[in-house]
């Protein structure tokens, strides 16, 4: 149990994959402008990535493994990560179509998130076991939802601050961004690893 | 050989993502525009072209497709585009057309020659009669499009302002010419007062 709650610990705070691994760094400032499409973008993240470290593990060791076949992991992975994307978006444009068109390209761009197929490739690195895998996953992703969500309202505040000309929307997004992944170092001392 | 094993493997299991795909697609068709339709919901429903589109549909299709502002319907006036606005995530906007004075259409009867056709143009089916017969409009019920003028004949349509009766009145809508000519007639009054 101990276990557990560290594998998700360490997902969600200490490894951020965002702020510590610096992966998935293009929806964390593409979809951070409001608050709502956010929270959507996280839903939508944290579903794809807790089905593709749950499906890449099952593909690693039901097939890829057996058949000797681990060369072909990032292909396979890629492959299932395309067809979850797709699946999630034709979920989401018949149940919520507002949040659809805020989402817009970086819905289908999940595909190309390096976090998720980080999160694959890394889970299966690492060697747990079915369950700590679909934990991990699912940890990864919830970090991946705070810090996006933290993050927007951060800039929705920015945006009404009365900021230097020079620093207006770009730099100053990167300047916080900079700054949210000096504080989430402060989680390293954390978890003993 | 195992070249040719992974790559039939790795192609069955392409084909099997497929085929899932297929009938997901399948199962979560959707019919038409969802944005569309929820914005559709919202409008009045009068049909009545202001916003430069032939109806509500073609004006929420627009408005769904983000080819044209939220601030258009003018029947469904300030309430309508906040809503519109809302739903769409985006700046609301002033309506842009002037904000008259409610009018309605009356019909001068003994002019009418009992064509149907202004009938046939009413949105709202506020207008009753029969072929060879006077039409007559049925006031509360129109709202004010001005559809009913184009068809006619023999132009016995006019749109009249709506008279300020005791049963009609209501309390002017905040902020418009009406409200405006309440407030200056309150301040005279206090100035002769005083």
């Amino acid at each position: 149990m101990t276990e557990f709650a560290l594998i998700l610990l360490s997902a969600v705070l200490v490894n951020n994959y965002v702020l510590t691994k610096f992966l998935g760094i293009c929806p964390f400032l593409g979809v951070s402008g409001k608050v709502e499409t956010a929270i959507g973008m996280s839903f939508a993240v944290m579903f794809v990535m807790t089905l593709a470290s749950t499906a890449s593990w099952l593909i690693q060791q039901l097939i890829l493994v057996p058949l000797d076949m681990v060369y072909m992991q990032t292909v396979f992975f890629i492959l299932i990560i395309a067809g979850l994307v797709q699946f999630v978006e034709m979920v989401m444009h018949k149940t919520s179509p507002v949040l659809y068109q805020g989402l817009g390209i970086f819905l289908p761009l999940i595909t190309t998130n390096c976090a998720v197929l980080g999160v694959a490739i890394l889970n299966v690195q690492q060697d747990y076991s079915f369950f700590a895998s679909v934990l991990y996953g699912f940890g990864a992703a919830v970090g991946f939802a705070i810090v996006l969500v933290l993050f927007s309202g951060l800039r929705e505040r920015i945006e009404g601050a009365p900021i230097p000309e020079v620093f207006k929307g770009s730099p100053i997004t990167l300047i916080t961004a900079g700054m949210m992944a000096l504080a989430f170092m402060g989680f390293a001392g954390l978890v003993k690893v | 050989m195992h070249i040719l094993l992974s790559l039939s493997v790795f192609s069955g299991f392409a084909l099997l993502v497929g085929i899932g795909l297929a009938f997901a697609s399948r199962y979560f068709h959707v019919e038409g525009d969802p944005l569309a339709d929820k914005i559709d919901a919202l409008l009045p429903q009068t049909q009545c072209g202001q916003c430069g589109y032939p109806g509500c549909r073609p004006y929420a299709n627009a408005v769904a497709a983000l080819e044209v502002d939220v601030n258009h319907c003018v029947p469904g006036g300030e309430r309508t585009m906040l809503q519109i606005a809302d739903m769409m995530g985006v700046e609301p906007k002033a309506i842009e057309a002037e904000e008259t004075a409610p009018v309605v259409a009356f019909i001068r009867e003994d002019e009418c020659i009992g064509c149907t056709l202004c009938i046939k143009a009413c949105p709202v089916d506020c207008i009753i009669g029969a072929p060879k017969q006077y039409h007559t409009i049925i006031t509360d019920h129109c709202t004010g499009c001005t559809l009913c003028l184009e068809p006619c004949p023999v132009d016995c349509i006019d749109m009249l302002e709506v008279p300020e009766t005791l049963e009609k009145w209501a309390w002017p809508v905040p902020g418009t010419e009406r409200a405006k000519v309440g407030v200056e007639r309150k301040h005279q009054h206090e100035g002769i007062d005083v």
